[in-house]
């Protein structure tokens, strides 16, 4: 009884550091709309921060707290700079377009703190006073714990009283339930923007610097973070503070007795949580209707034509190059990162049908990726099949899966959806993470080696063969009555129910076909490299395919195409170049989503129309 | 001395010396390449000290004359945790780079990976760091061989240790993936083995990197344990003591640890490294065999701080490297694998050889206990156990490695 | 030959304790332009939704052509041949205007499960005609996003008409236009339910568009049915202007502000 009651305890604890991160993520995202990947990177440096300061400082309850609150405040003025210098030039991009330069923010400051703080975890001073613990029922329960339980609540009261009170809070509410309203009453939107993120960074920095005596700081804090706090975010309510707290307490005590029930599977409770709340309530506990878009674009969506007869002849060229140059002039290498390229379009084209034409987004599309690739392998593993007929299993099992996990996702809007589909695909990557004796864990599945006759300048053409084909298929698709009833539904659900649409249906149908083609590519991937592993699925492989969608352009066809190319290729090439490359990669993303805010093929068919018409 | 290798290489190997591409002679002054692989940005606390020594060793190496004339170079590849990442710079290294071998490894999965990769293309690999048994044993190949102690092998140096200890009821913690997950499963199986009278009364696997200390300390203590066996490292070891030292867990508590007396992992606890834990590690700045010495001293020179237990294996990789080229005298990938089955070479540690039966080497770890001195932890009273008495006995290992 | 067209037998909505709409019964004749006014709250937008399909009424029953369609969903009601026009003029702005009417035609013959024959392909002479027939022949392969209002609202006349509606439902077909747009759209409307033998129901802030072109009026006031009968008759009935001017609204509206 004593320990039930002490674990709670440390729910609590872990619930009050988890509001105060989520808290600034839900105010932030409330307001801009703005889906803040890099708040995990805003925590990490608090901590850092912190630890920095508070170690400079004279030791004592001064030199500590007041080193606390100044790495907070610190870290409010990163992110007010974040918003001032990239976020603002970028509000009227398309929907979620601002998580791609948020996380270029996260690459860049994954390798800035390496630099600055460098690789060794770093062990922070205890709070003074507070090394201790208290006895409670018999037990020993740490001061600082204590002291932290009450934080959350008495955070969570002066938000309340700063949005309630005061005229600025009325602002943010204001802004918070209706955008436009806040356009109308003439209000500097401006200055309330940076304000938010002034105030939501600082909120991250305060629990990253408050883990000072808690944990080590170090640089996996930010990716730990940020999927945790996302979850506690939606499972609240999109921009509910009430919504956060409650969350925060459901998670942290989960989180506590989970380890007391099942032990084993902590890592996927809170997203087989997420999911229930979810499907139970798809706004979460406390959400409201309107907040489930992220930033919507402001410009219509264009029309989707048939390409010009020059574009498709410059098509036509480069597959002829892509089929026929490479036994000439590439070698085994090129056609290696080839192979990977055809792949990676495939996959990218596969998100692309549901979030460009769908208009569905998704944070968890590698799960049929993975899927894709794991039924290819395990068939090969454990009934001997062929590469052939593996490879044709792939889409059926990443369908299957689609169909289970649509069913449930396509009900959902905006990032609800988004998160929900991030959910299952971690229920599945834990599925391939723990399910040792099939999956084989993370030690993966082993010699899934393509037949004999697939050279790698075969299983490239292959590889070719199918990305240009799915590619294609998901284009005529797209243009086809089925393509334009899953356009209508996204541009005008009332209007497309109102012509006899079945939004549900065709989305379904949409998101199980985007599943089997995202399985195609995972099967190739699969003996590609030999090999599957639990990465096939995981958070990083879903965020890439984001990624290269977003940088291509949601709103053009051919947008997967060139993001996917360009992300491997600048990836591949970096890599290879430096090892600060993910601060030259994340660098290049900002300038690229600075540049072209209409996404890559967005600034090509700009170009060209501008051409066309002078 | 180099003279007399290629000449009883080429008195020895016949018809077949001919047809390999032989060292020295005709390419003479051509760098001789080793494509290395490794987690760089994932993991750098392990990999920087790692990469350094890699370094030291690869100037020594050259400054010695380097491989029969030729200077041996490398071309180091970030995989960034990713297994299908390493696979593709294996790709390129060995089809663009033309590198002679492939190394490297910190994650067990890469390490597979790589292995599996080195097995499809017949291209020799040295794993330097992954753990995991599997490298070795069940997913084991032709062309794979590992340096650093296994999984099971540090579990069963511990487990010597543990079964002296009066305690019956034991309670576990370990990062839930493989290598925790194996430890756990040796740990209970070599420890009830060596004293049937034990109890394994709680179990907590935490996610890696992401535990949740308090709580888990917090399960563990209510199931009372007499002693605890910890698989944890990095930012989950640093959580789980700080919360474990408060809470009172490890008092009157005997605590067997894994790599935690490594410095990678001990330094970081500062002064609230614990007391009194026995653990695997690295005492760096006690060992004083010449070997080491003149090791830590060179390490020092160059980059003004004392090694890690990284820099050891990235070191004696290097080092073995070395040695099998120089011994093999070619770059053909069978003559090499043939070499490198028995090969003996001088590591830091010791002389370690890689055994011919499964591919495994012999280097150990170091078994002691932790202390506190001077405001940061240390180990005291450790041995330095040899890797080659904690291995199963050949019939075991022959069962338990398929490929041979 | 059914009596009415559509039937409305004491319908009845809730919302919070307060009824929106309280037992409302009237019948649309087939061929007859009717037209549902009332002053603002009165429960126009109310009584529409549970026609349509989009409100689920508390009591009493909605009949198409005597066939029970209580309830059924919007997308179920088009298809027993219900079109529809919306306030604010909904159409798809990714989309050009032929294939807007492109796709109501495809979706009216079943045709949306084809997902491998190009849209374009089909029903482009029909939906040609349609949009000849609401003047936006010129018009057709601009994007709907760039359309002048008025003529989005004739896109969306276009795209109720592919169903080859029996009942045309228009939800303030005129609100947002300019005055002497107005006259053209509802007289256009009047035609072709006059060619089609089609009935139109529609709510209406202009009183002019109201008494120049409905063959009934029903007035609506706080969720009763007040008044019914000719416009004539419904101009005189004193009930209603007590209604319109003791609510303080004059019979003609100022021209309600409207975003798009």
């Amino acid at each position: 009884m004593e320990n039930l009651l002490l674990q709670a305890l440390n729910g609590l604890a872990s619930a009050s550091s988890l509001f105060l991160v989520a808290s600034g993520l839900t105010v932030i995202f409330g307001v801009t709309r703005i889906v803040n990947f890099a708040h995990g990177s805003l925590y990490m440096l608090g901590a850092y921060l912190a630890f920095t300061i508070v170690t400079n400082l004279p030791r004592g309850h001064a030199g500590f707290w007041g080193g606390v609150v100044l790495a907070a405040l610190a870290v409010g003025a990163i992110g007010a700079l974040l918003e001032m210098l990239l976020l603002r030039r970028i509000y009227r991009a398309p929907e979620l377009f601002q998580l791609l330069a948020t996380f270029g923010v996260v690459l860049v400051v994954q390798d800035v703190a390496l630099l600055i703080w460098g690789a060794q975890d770093l062990l922070g001073p205890r709070a003074p006073g507070l090394r201790g613990s208290v006895e409670l029922l018999g037990l020993r329960f740490p001061l600082y714990e204590l002291v932290l339980i009450g934080i959350g609540p008495v955070v969570l009261g002066l938000l309340l009283l700063l949005f309630k009170r005061t005229r600025w809070g009325t602002l943010v509410r204001a802004a918070t339930q209706d955008r436009e309203m806040v356009g109308a009453l003439g209000v500097n939107q401006r200055w309330l923007f940076t304000s938010v993120f002034f105030l939501g960074s600082a909120l991250a920095g305060l629990a990253g610097a408050l883990q000072l005596p808690r944990e080590s700081v170090n640089l996996h804090m930010d990716l730990a973070t940020i999927t945790e706090v996302f979850v506690v975010v939606v499972v609240g309510g999109l921009g509910s503070l009430p919504g956060a707290a409650l969350a925060a307490l459901l998670i942290g005590e989960i989180h506590a007795f989970g380890i007391l029930v099942f032990p084993k599977i902590t890592l996927v409770l809170v997203f087989l949580v997420m999911a229930v709340v979810l499907v139970v309530r798809p706004r979460g506990l406390f959400g409201k209707a309107q907040m489930a878009q992220a930033a919507v674009a402001s410009v219509a969506e264009p029309v989707l034509g048939r390409a010009p007869a020059q574009l498709k002849w410059l098509g036509f060229l480069a597959l002829v190059v892509a089929v026929a140059a490479p036994p000439f002039l590439a070698g085994d290498y090129a056609l290696i990162v080839l192979t990977d390229m055809a792949i990676a379009v495939l996959f990218a084209a596969s998100l692309h049908f549901i979030m460009g034409p769908g208009g569905m987004a998704s944070f968890g599309h590698a799960a049929y990726f993975g899927i894709g690739a794991y039924g290819a392998a395990l068939l090969t593993k454990w009934f001997a099949a062929p590469m052939v007929p593996a490879l044709l299993a792939a889409p059926f099992c990443a369908g299957l899966a689609g169909v289970l996990f649509g069913f449930f996702c396509v009900r959902l809007s905006g990032v609800y959806s988004a998160m929900l589909t991030l959910a299952f695909a971690q229920i599945a990557w834990s599925v391939a993470f723990q399910w040792v004796e099939v999956t084989g864990g993370d030690n993966g599945v082993l010699g899934v080696w393509p037949d004999p006759w697939a050279t790698k300048l075969n299983f490239y053409w292959l590889a070719l063969g199918c990305s240009v084909f799915g590619t294609l298929a998901l284009r005529r698709i797209a243009l086809s009555p089925f393509g334009y009833a899953l356009r209508a539904q996204r541009d005008n659900a009332l209007r497309a129910e109102a012509i006899g649409i079945n939004g549900f249906e065709i989305r379904w149908v949409a998101f199980v076909l985007a599943a089997g083609f995202a399985g195609v590519a995972g099967g190739l991937f699969a003996f590609a490299k030999g090999s599957v592993f639990p990465t096939a699925l995981d958070i990083p492989r879903s965020v890439d395919a984001l990624l290269m969608v977003l940088l291509g352009g949601v709103q053009t066809l051919a947008g997967p195409l060139l993001g996917a190319l360009a992300f491997t290729g600048l990836h591949e090439q970096l890599v290879r170049a430096t090892d600060y490359w993910r601060l030259v990669l994340g660098s290049v993303i900002l300038l690229l989503v600075l540049a072209f805010p209409q996404g890559l093929a967005g600034a090509v068919r700009q170009w060209w129309d501008s051409r066309r018409r002078a | 001395m180099v003279g007399m290798g290629i000449g009883r290489r080429a008195i020895l190997g016949g018809a077949a010396v001919l047809a390999a591409p032989r060292l020295g002679n005709a390419q003479a002054g051509e760098p001789l390449k080793i494509g290395e692989i490794n987690s760089y940005t994932a993991q750098p606390a392990f990999l920087q000290p790692y990469r350094q020594a890699w370094t030291l060793a690869l100037e020594q190496v050259n400054a010695a004359g380097g491989i029969h004339g030729r200077p041996l170079t490398t071309i180091h590849r970030d995989d960034a945790g990713k297994p299908e990442d390493a696979v593709r710079h294996a790709g390129e290294l060995v089809t663009s780079e033309k590198v002679v071998l492939l190394a490297g490894g910190f994650l067990s999965n890469v390490g597979l990976a790589l292995g599996d990769y080195a097995a499809q293309n017949k291209k020799l690999f040295v794993a330097s760091e992954p753990l995991t048994d599997a490298i070795v044993w069940s997913k084991g190949n032709r062309y794979t061989f590992r340096l650093r102690a296994s999984t099971y092998m540090q579990c069963a140096m511990l487990v010597e240790e543990a079964a002296k200890l009066p305690a019956k009821k034991w309670a576990l913690v370990a990062p839930n993936y493989e290598y925790g997950q194996s430890a756990v499963r040796w740990f209970k199986e070599l420890l009830k083995a060596a004293r049937p009278d034990v109890e394994f009364v709680a179990e907590q696997f935490p996610a890696l990197g992401r535990i949740d200390a308090g709580a888990t300390v917090q399960a563990l203590a209510a199931s009372n344990p007499e002693a605890i066996f910890n698989v944890t490292f990095g930012a989950d070891l640093t959580n789980f003591v700080r919360q474990g030292a408060t809470r009172g867990l490890f008092e009157r508590r005997a605590v067997v640890s894994l790599l935690t007396g490594e410095p990678e992992y001990l330094d970081p606890l500062g002064d609230e490294a614990p007391e009194g834990w026995i653990v695997t590690g690295y005492p760096h700045d006690q060992i004083n065999t010449p070997a080491h010495t003149a090791f830590r001293d060179a390490y020092r020179r160059k980059y003004s701080d004392y090694p890690r237990l990284g820099s050891v294996v990235g070191y004696d990789t290097v080092q073995a490297i070395a040695a099998l080229l120089r011994r093999a005298n070619t770059t053909d990938t069978e003559k090499l694998v043939d070499t490198m089955r028995g090969l003996q070479f001088a590591s830091v540690l010791g002389e370690v050889t890689f055994r011919a039966l499964d591919h495994q080497s012999t280097m150990g770890a170091y078994v002691g206990k932790t202390a506190l001195r001077a405001g940061r932890g240390v180990m005291v009273d450790w041995r330095y156990a040899d890797g080659s008495k904690y291995l199963p006995s050949d019939a075991v290992v022959r069962t338990l490695r398929p490929a041979g | 030959m059914q009596r009415y067209t559509l039937e409305a037998q004491g319908i009845q909505k809730s919302f919070g304790g307060v009824r929106a709409v309280d037992q409302v019964s009237f019948g649309v004749r087939p061929g007859e332009m009717l037209a549902l006014i009332g002053p603002n709250g009165a429960g126009k937008s109310t009584c529409f939704n549970l026609l349509n399909g989009h409100l689920r009424p508390d009591a009493g029953q909605v009949k198409l052509l005597g066939q029970d369609i209580t309830g059924l969903a919007p997308r179920r009601v088009w298809k027993r041949g219900v079109g529809r026009t919306f306030q604010i003029t909904a159409t798809f702005g990714s989309m050009t205007v032929r294939e807007n009417v492109q796709l109501a035609l495809q979706s009216h013959r079943g045709e949306l499960a084809r997902i491998w024959s190009p849209a374009w392909r089909l029903r482009g002479g029909q939906a040609d005609t349609l949009l000849e027939r609401v003047g936006l022949a010129g018009q057709a392969r601009r994007p709907c996003s760039v359309l002048a209002y008025g003529d989005l609202k004739r896109v969306e006349l276009a795209i109720a008409l592919s169903n080859n509606p029996r009942l045309l439902l228009m939800d303030e077909p005129t609100a947002g236009m300019a005055p002497q747009d107005r006259v053209g759209l509802m007289a256009l409307v009047a035609e072709i339910a006059r060619e089609r033998g089609m009935s139109v129901l529609f709510t209406e802030h202009d009183m002019d568009v109201v008494f120049g072109h409905a063959d009934r009026v029903l007035v609506l006031d706080r969720g009763r049915l007040i008044a019914e009968g000719t416009p004539d008759e419904v101009r005189g009935n004193a009930l209603v202007q007590e209604v319109y001017l003791g609510s303080g609204f004059e019979p003609e509206p100022a021209e309600e502000p409207v975003e798009c």
